[in-house]
């Protein structure tokens, strides 16, 4: 117990560096996510660009990519995110993994959201003379809105577990905090706080997420 | 020169299973449909009505013939102008179609922001178009605050906010209740009437066609097979698709279950008379069989009201010694068909 007190900067900075890298996460993750998602969406057969191949392309990519347990995609990416940024281990290397891993879980959950979305919605906006790209901007994703706010809370959580994972590789944040100082020094206490420390943010996220679809769907 | 000419147009999709026959939903349909009129497209599910409704306003590209709105042959003409040509051209549906993430308000706007219509006269154009639908107080509701009812309301608002000339409805009442239904025709009338749009009714509800078209064409297997004034079309049927129609709104002719239960009731000669307003009257008609002293009775049939004239069948027992020579001598007035 004394020892988590010891370790109370320590601990607000490990705070700090999971929040920073969850944001990242999601924010530019969730962005290409969002890019691929619609993408894997709207070039399918039947759909407003409808287009085999590249549908194909992005499917194949994603389906190869999406199930590599996170550790593995974290260890194997490691020499390419040193060619393209320089370090291959850190907080940097880090958000790159983060990043690569929640754009292929998010694609799919946009994917999936948007397929709720009645065709019939699109195809009245097409009807009233609107660009194929107009429908997807204004119709298709603000239709999908609720249900994309509850999916990228569920990617939320998935993403947090991948900042306690991104310890292995040399990041900090409260995962490498709990490893570092909690497991390897069998200090319990400290292990403890940190998994706290990690429900509240969950929580929080999650609270927040389900306020927003709450408000969006009006229900 | 007619608002929108169908000629030999097709459209063929590809087959539903590999090595399976193309579906050919529309199949070589020439039609007019003019200015101001509102013409009834009807037929059974999957006879390619909705396939119609999307080649007119261009959301498929048709397989074969040329599609003509207002003199543009659509069938030559790019995306971009496609799309310019489709903000004149208004559509609603069975399920309404609504924006949910927007409000009625936002949903009327739609289409105002696409045919770019400045935001300043948005406002006034809203109100306008919700009044004339009866919703004035339902302007920051969301859609699933509505009925049916008002939902095609609004679907009916949304259509018209960039004053197309052209409404395409497809099952547009089938999702109502019949009374719901019988508003959104009045209403579909008064956009008709009041502001000069040019309705394509699609439906296989015969009651709205009766009530609403003034002219009907009768699809079966993407082709179609009859078409004619609403009058004609209810008061003499001629294609068997048609008859079936017309049958579930006009039931004036005995089936042959019916016919061998009036036979057993009525031995005299049973005949039926088709009545059409504008030819010979009922008066005339009977007034042969009271000349010659041939008894009647009436044993089945009804008259019907379309497009404010009256039509029907009678079936008639004739008892007497000159029931022959009656017969001949209605034969000469109006259609009489022996029931056997
Ligand atoms: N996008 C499509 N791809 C493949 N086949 C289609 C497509 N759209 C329609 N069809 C087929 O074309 C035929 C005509 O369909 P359509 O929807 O025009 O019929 P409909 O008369 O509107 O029927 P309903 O009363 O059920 O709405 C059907 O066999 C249908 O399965
Ligand atoms: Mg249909």
């Amino acid at each position: 117990m004394d020892r988590v007190i010891e370790l109370g900067p320590l601990f607000l900075e490990a705070t700090i560096e999971t929040i920073v890298l969850v944001a990242v996460g999601v924010t530019v993750g969730g962005l290409l996510g969002l890019v691929v998602g619609t993408g894997l969406y709207v070039t399918r057969k039947g759909g407003l660009l409808s287009n085999g191949v590249v549908n194909l392309l992005l499917n194949i990519v994603v389906n190869v990519f999406r199930p590599i347990p996170f550790i593995l995609l974290a260890v194997g990416l490691q020499p390419l995110v040193r060619q393209v940024f320089g370090v291959g281990i850190g907080n940097v290397a880090a958000a790159v993994v983060i990043v690569f891993a929640a754009a292929f879980g998010i694609a799919r959950i946009v994917e999936q959201n948007l397929v709720s979305v009645p065709p019939g919605v699109l195809e009245a906006a097409r009807a009233m003379g609107a660009s194929r790209t107009r429908v997807i901007f204004t119709v298709l994703l603000p239709e999908a809105f609720g249900p994309l706010i509850l999916g990228y809370t569920f990617a939320f959580v998935a993403i947090v577990d991948m900042t306690a994972i991104v310890g292995t590789i040399g990041a900090g944040g409260l995962g490498n905090l709990a490893l570092q100082y909690g497991y390897r020094q069998f200090n319990p206490w400290v292990t403890w706080s940190a998994i706290l420390i990690v429900i509240v943010i969950v929580q929080l996220g999650q609270f927040a997420g389900n306020a927003g679809a709450r408000k969006v769907l009006r229900r | 020169m007619a608002l929108i000419e169908l000629r030999d147009v097709a459209k063929t999709y590809p087959p539903r299973r590999r090595g399976g026959d193309p579906v050919r939903a529309v199949d070589g349909v020439t039609l007019d449909v003019n200015e101001g009129e509102i013409l009834g497209v009807v037929g059974y599910s999957g006879a390619g009505k909705s396939t119609l409704a999307r080649l007119i306003n261009a959301l498929e590209p048709v397989t074969r013939g040329t599609v003509t709105v207002a003199g543009q042959e659509l069938t030559r003409m790019s995306e971009g102008e496609l799309q310019k040509v489709r903000r004149g051209i208004g559509m609603i549906f069975q399920q309404f179609n609504l924006f949910h993430s927007r409000t009625v308000w936002g949903n009327i706007a739609y289409p105002l922001k696409v045919a770019g219509v400045p935001t300043s006269q948005h406002q006034a154009r809203i109100s306008e178009l919700l009044h004339f639908v009866g919703l004035a107080d339902k302007a920051h509701s969301y859609p699933e605050q509505l009925s049916g009812g008002q939902k095609q309301r609004v679907g009916i608002a949304r259509a018209l906010a960039a004053s197309p000339k052209i409404l395409l409805a497809d099952e547009a009442t089938s999702a109502l209740d019949p009374e719901t239904t019988q508003d959104v025709v009045d209403l579909l009338r008064r956009v008709n009437r009041e502001l000069g749009v040019t309705i394509v009714v699609i439906t296989h509800e015969m009651e709205v066609v009766k009530n609403l078209a003034h002219r009907v064409v009768v699809m079966e297997n993407g082709t179609v097979v009859e078409s004619g004034s609403t009058f004609d079309v209810f008061a003499d049927p001629s294609h068997q698709v048609t008859q079936r129609f017309v049958r579930t709104v006009v039931d004036d002719v005995p089936s042959q279950a019916v016919v061998e239960e009036l036979r057993r009731r009525h031995p005299g000669r049973l005949v039926t008379v088709a009545f059409r307003e504008g030819s010979v009257s009922q008066t005339e008609v009977f007034g042969e069989l009271i000349s010659r002293g041939v008894g009647f009775q009436l044993v089945y049939g009804g008259i019907e009201e379309v497009q404010g004239r009256t039509f029907g069948n009678l079936t008639i027992e004739l008892t007497g010694d000159r029931v022959d020579e009656a017969v001949r001598a209605l034969s000469e007035l109006v259609a009489v068909r022996e029931v056997s």
